[in-house]
This record gives C-alpha cells, structure tokens and sequence, in this order.
C-alpha cells in the first residue's frame, strides 16, 4: 500500500516538473498528445477491465466530441454555428455521452468478439458518414484551425497552459475512472463482467447498466477526443478512419487493458514509437514496426507492459505474495 | 413525362444490377470469413488483407502471364497458403480464445497493409479482364451492362452452389459440419481436427483472394480496400448470421443492395442504410437472420 502511495507522489511530481525539463516538442508532442490521447484510450481500458466489453468505437466516440467541439467553435468553408465556447463544449461531451449510450445500446446484447466486431463496424460506418457527408461534417476536408479557447488573457493553447490543462484533465478522468469502480455502479459493472446471468437474477438491470457503462466510457473518450482536437489544430475523415480506431486498440494492449494506468502507459509507448519510429526504421514503415510490436505483446504478454511489470515485480519482490491463483484479467475478457 | 420516367426505370435497372453484382463480390469475400467463424469461432480481422493480397498477386501474375484465369488460381493457391500459414503460425498457438485470436489478426492486418503498401504503393491498380468478358451486352430496360459485372453475378452463384454441394455432399463437408456442432466429439472420433482447420481456413482465405482478383477486374485495387471489405464481412455476416453460408448470401444481398441505392439516390448518407439495417437486426435477432443461438 505504500508502494502505491509513492508511486502516486512520483508520478504527480513527474507530471508537475516535466515541462521543465524538456522542451516542447517532447512537452506536447509527446506529453500532450500522451495525456490526450491516453484518456481515449483510459476509456477503452475503463470499458474492457470492469465490464468486460472491448469496444473499437471508442475513438469514434472521442471523434464526436472532436467533431461538435470544431463544429461549434471553428466553422470551415461555411459549415458549423459558432457558439461560445462553454456552450460548445458542453455540448459537444453531451454528444460524445450520448454517442457512447447510443452505442452502447447496439452493442448491449453482444457479447466479448461480437462486441469487438459491431463496435468496429459502427467505428467504420462513423467514418464513411464523415467521409461522404457535407451537410454537418465538411466531407474529406473536415474542419481546420480549430483552437482552445484564450481564457481570461490565458491562452490554452500554448505549450505550457495545454500541458497543463491535459494534464489536470487527464487526472480527473483517471481518477474519477478509480473512483467510480469503487462505488455500487462501478462493483455492479464488475460484477456483470464475472456472472452477469448471476447479476441479473440479484434483480440488477444488467442491460441497462452496460449502456451507462457505455456512456460513461463515451464521457470521457469525449475529454480526450476535445484534447486531441485542440492537438492537432483539425479533425477530419482521417481522425476516425481504421487506422486511428485500432490505434486505441493497440495502445490499450500495449499498456495493459486490465488496468487502467495501462492507458498511459500504452498512450506514452504508442507516442514515442509514432514519434520515433523514423530513426530506428525505414520512413513510413511505422505500422509495420508498431504492428510487429503489438502482435509480440498479444502472443507472449496478453496483460500488456503493466501485467509485464508486475508479474516481474512479483517474482522479484514476492515470496511472500504469489500472484500465481489471481485471476488473469486480460484472458477473461468478455468471455 | 414519358422520357423523364424512362430514364428513371434504366438508371433503377442499372443500380439494382450494380447492386446485384456487389452483393455477388460481398458474398464471395464474407463466406470465406464466415466458413472459418463457424468452425473455429476465430474472427479474422486480417480478411480484408488477403481479399488485397489475392488482388495484388491477381494483378501481378495477369499482368506477366497475360492469362487472367491464371491470376485467380495463382490468388486462390497464394492467398489460401497464407491463411493456411496464419492458422498454423499464430492462431493454433490460442485457439480457443477468440478474443486474442482477434487482435492477432488485427497486428497481422496492420502488419500487412503496411508491406503490401511498401510493395504495391499508394496507387490503384486495373486488372486487365479476358476479352470476351470485357464487352457490353444488351440487357431489358437497363440498355447495355457490362460483361464481366454479370460474370460476376453467375461467378458469385457458383461459388455459393459449389460451397453448399461441399458442405453438404461430401465427406469433408461433413467432418466440418460435424466440427461445427460438437468440435471435441470429432476429435474423439479419431479425426484430425487441427488439420481439418488448416484447410478450411485455406478455403476461407483462399475466398478472400479471388474476390480480390474479381474487384480487382470490375472496380479496381487500391491500399484501404482491405478495410472496406473487412468491414462489408462483418456487416454481411452480423446481419446474416454468423457461420451461415445462405446467411452471408442473404447479407450480402441486404448490404449490397441498401448501400447502393443508398449512394445513388441520397449521396451524402449512403452508408446510413446499411448501418440500420444492421442495427435492426441486432435489435431482433442478435444471432442474424439465420444464424443460431450462442
């Protein structure tokens, strides 16, 4: 318990002094784009550890919130309605929630592989809708120069304020995931994952609770989809094409989807490998480096580096604590 | 008024034949994927690969030999290898857990998409079909259609009769329908079960890849092709039932036909159709239309 605690204060004060160590390529590139991108991928994790469902839509959900975000805020080639931003951004994790419900609601009567399955193909039908759709989504171009809003002469978008702000946002939605797993929704939710025929005859609405579930998991994919927005300045077809949708999926695996501070880690992995990938192999072979990467990490380590880690701390530390008769989180899911 | 309501019945004929020959390449792509879910239970998630694969390899040995029927055996045999490979090389190792199975194959997809665009480039390719298929031929009320887009439709038909013949009528068939129901029974029986698996993956992929040499022949190849069929696949097999050979005709028919008269008549929202669709059927029968009960 100790342990834990330091390791809290450690990464608190790893996330405090960061910006003042690196410069600010690794500040946002790799710090902001980590935070942004792993709450995306927290959302995934919260999902696949304590309900047992691995959703691929999360990114689509994220996206939503991305695209309401630059709807509402930066119109482009006269597609949108500027509002103010608190408006805007209320709405747009109104609609990431709401996507995340209804979602939800389709995947709802699916189980482990279905659940993967329909979640990608609403993930694709999301995509081809953005792709072919003029009217709300701007098509192809999408929409572009989109940025965090200046609040009271503080500009959200400079390097420090939006480390900043990720940071803080990206705390609050890892610790509000910790949390709410502890409460009766968040033991009910674990409970459906192990018996939901048992949960369901103790008179728990086990439908009902995957769809919040769901919402809830859209909720903060949202917070993440606005931070990767803010990121990238732009969201287009591509933010929520194949290719970014199994990203989330990768980063997850990478990391660990038994536990949630697997994200992060899985986030950070993803982003230095991204960033990094041209210097130690071919330009534009990265999908080939990170797709190796993720496939040796499902056939040899299916808990991700997290799982990796403590099993090698448990062997070192552990004579006292064998782990050996815990249940394998990452091999039961959604079975 | 006369010529206004012509012209809508030729381009309904022509739409509803576009939609007949997709529902044909569909079919072709998601019984492959639907044969190998309904005996292993594996989702195969790098589908759409191999339809890209059979394609390139399609293109590639048309192109040197000039024999377009050359380009789909060589398609079937390569890309019925590699699938056999995969089973062999990855999938065996777990089988059993569908999940990882998955996102195996998801690495796999990754992997491949990215070596084949390294070889082939960001280009589409045309395979060049026989002459006698590339004409037009007159058809009732829609005019002239194309050759090869019916050869297409009969092409589909074959291959749907010839897959329920073998499933049916023969002794393999048999061993995989017996697996299908009681996996550990067949085993039991003294019957090579891993072996049986090799080979009906090798079907499955091989599937895959002569829909890529056809699509490749009447539309065209490019990198991205590999999602869109991977996901017709799974739209075709959720709405049809997964494992069902008269399911995936039946999806296919359903997904076809609603996403393009989806794209011919509402543009911006074509893919909205087949998504409800979808949604419906889950909403009714979670298991598809003819698939069966978990």
């Amino acid at each position: 318990m100790t342990l834990r605690r330091l390791l809290t204060v450690v990464v608190a004060l790893v996330l405090l002094v960061y910006p003042f160590v690196v410069n600010s390529f690794w500040l946002v590139q790799i710090g902001g784009r980590t935070l942004g991108f792993g709450t995306i991928v927290l959302s995934l994790v919260f999902l696949t550890a304590y309900t047992g469902m691995l959703s691929l839509a999360q990114m689509t959900v994220a996206g939503v919130a991305g695209y309401a975000t630059a709807y509402f805020t930066a119109p482009t080639g006269g597609v949108g309605l500027e509002l103010a931003w608190p408006v805007a951004l209320i709405l747009a994790l109104g609609l990431a929630t709401l996507a995340g419900l209804l979602i939800g609601l389709v995947a709802v009567r699916t189980r482990g592989i279905y659940t993967l399955m329909i979640t990608l193909a609403v993930a694709m039908a999301f995509y081809y809708l953005t792709l072919q759709n003029y009217a709300v989504f701007n098509g192809f171009t999408g929409f572009n120069n989109v940025e965090p809003p200046v609040i009271a002469g503080l500009d959200l978008g400079a390097p420090l304020p939006f480390y900043y702000l990720s940071a803080v946002l990206a705390v609050l939605c890892y610790a509000g995931v910790r949390h709410v797993v502890r409460t009766p929704f968040g033991l009910a939710l674990q409970g459906l994952r192990d018996e939901p025929q048992r949960l369901q005859a103790l008179g728990y609405n086990v439908p009902l609770l995957r769809v919040l579930a769901f919402g809830l998991a859209g909720f903060v994919a949202g917070i993440g989809g606005i931070l990767n927005l803010w990121l990238n300045a732009s969201i287009s077809p591509g933010s929520v094409a194949l290719n970014p949708v199994i990203d989330v999926l990768m980063a997850g695996v990478l990391g660990g989807i038994g536990h949630p501070a697997g994200a992060y880690v899985g986030a950070f992995v993803f982003t230095i490998v991204d960033n990094f990938a041209i210097d130690f192999i071919a330009r534009e072979r990265f999908n080939t480096l990170i797709g190796l990467v993720f496939l040796a990490i499902v056939l040899f380590s299916p808990d991700g580096l997290t799982g990796l880690v403590r099993r090698a701390w448990a062997r070192w530390a552990g004579t006292g604590r064998r782990r050996d008769d815990a249940p394998d989180d990452s091999t039961n899911i959604g079975k | 008024m006369e010529a206004l309501l012509d012209i809508n019945w030729r381009l309904f004929a022509i739409v509803t034949l576009n939609g007949l020959t997709l529902a044909s390449l569909y079919f072709i792509v998601a019984s492959g994927f639907s044969l190998i879910f309904g005996l292993m239970r594996v989702v195969n998630m790098a589908h759409g690969s191999l339809y890209l694969l059979g394609a390139y390899i399609g293109f590639e040995v048309s192109e040197a030999t000039g024999s377009w029927l050359l380009g789909i055996a060589a398609a079937a045999v390569v890309v019925g290898a590699a699938g056999a490979a995969l089973q062999v090389s990855i999938l065996s190792w777990m089988q059993g857990q569908d999940l990882r199975q998955a996102l195996a194959t998801i690495g796999v997809s990754i992997v491949a998409a990215d070596l084949m665009l390294a070889q082939w480039g960001g280009s589409a390719y045309q395979i060049t079909l026989p002459g006698a298929v590339s004409s037009f031929v007159p058809v009732p009320v829609a005019g002239r259609y194309a050759m090869a887009r019916l050869m297409l439709i009969g092409f589909a038909l074959v291959i749907g009769i010839g897959l329920w013949l073998m499933l049916n009528r023969t002794r393999v068939g048999m061993l995989i329908r017996a697996g299908v129901d009681d996996r550990r029974m067949l085993e039991a029986l003294g019957v090579n079960v891993p072996l049986v698996f090799v080979g009906v993956f090798a079907i499955g992929a091989g599937l895959a890849g002569v829909a890529g040499v056809i699509g490749g022949s009447v539309l065209s190849v490019s990198p991205g092709e590999d999602a869109r069929y991977l996901l017709s696949s799974l739209i075709v097999v959720i709405v049809g039932g997964m494992g069902s050979i008269p399911g995936a005709a039946i999806g296919a028919l359903l997904v076809a036909m609603a996403e393009t008269y989806g794209l011919a008549y509402t543009p911006t929202y074509g893919i909205v159709y087949t998504f409800a669709i979808m949604v419906a059927v889950l909403a009714v029968r979670p298991q598809g239309l003819l698939g069966r009960a978990a």
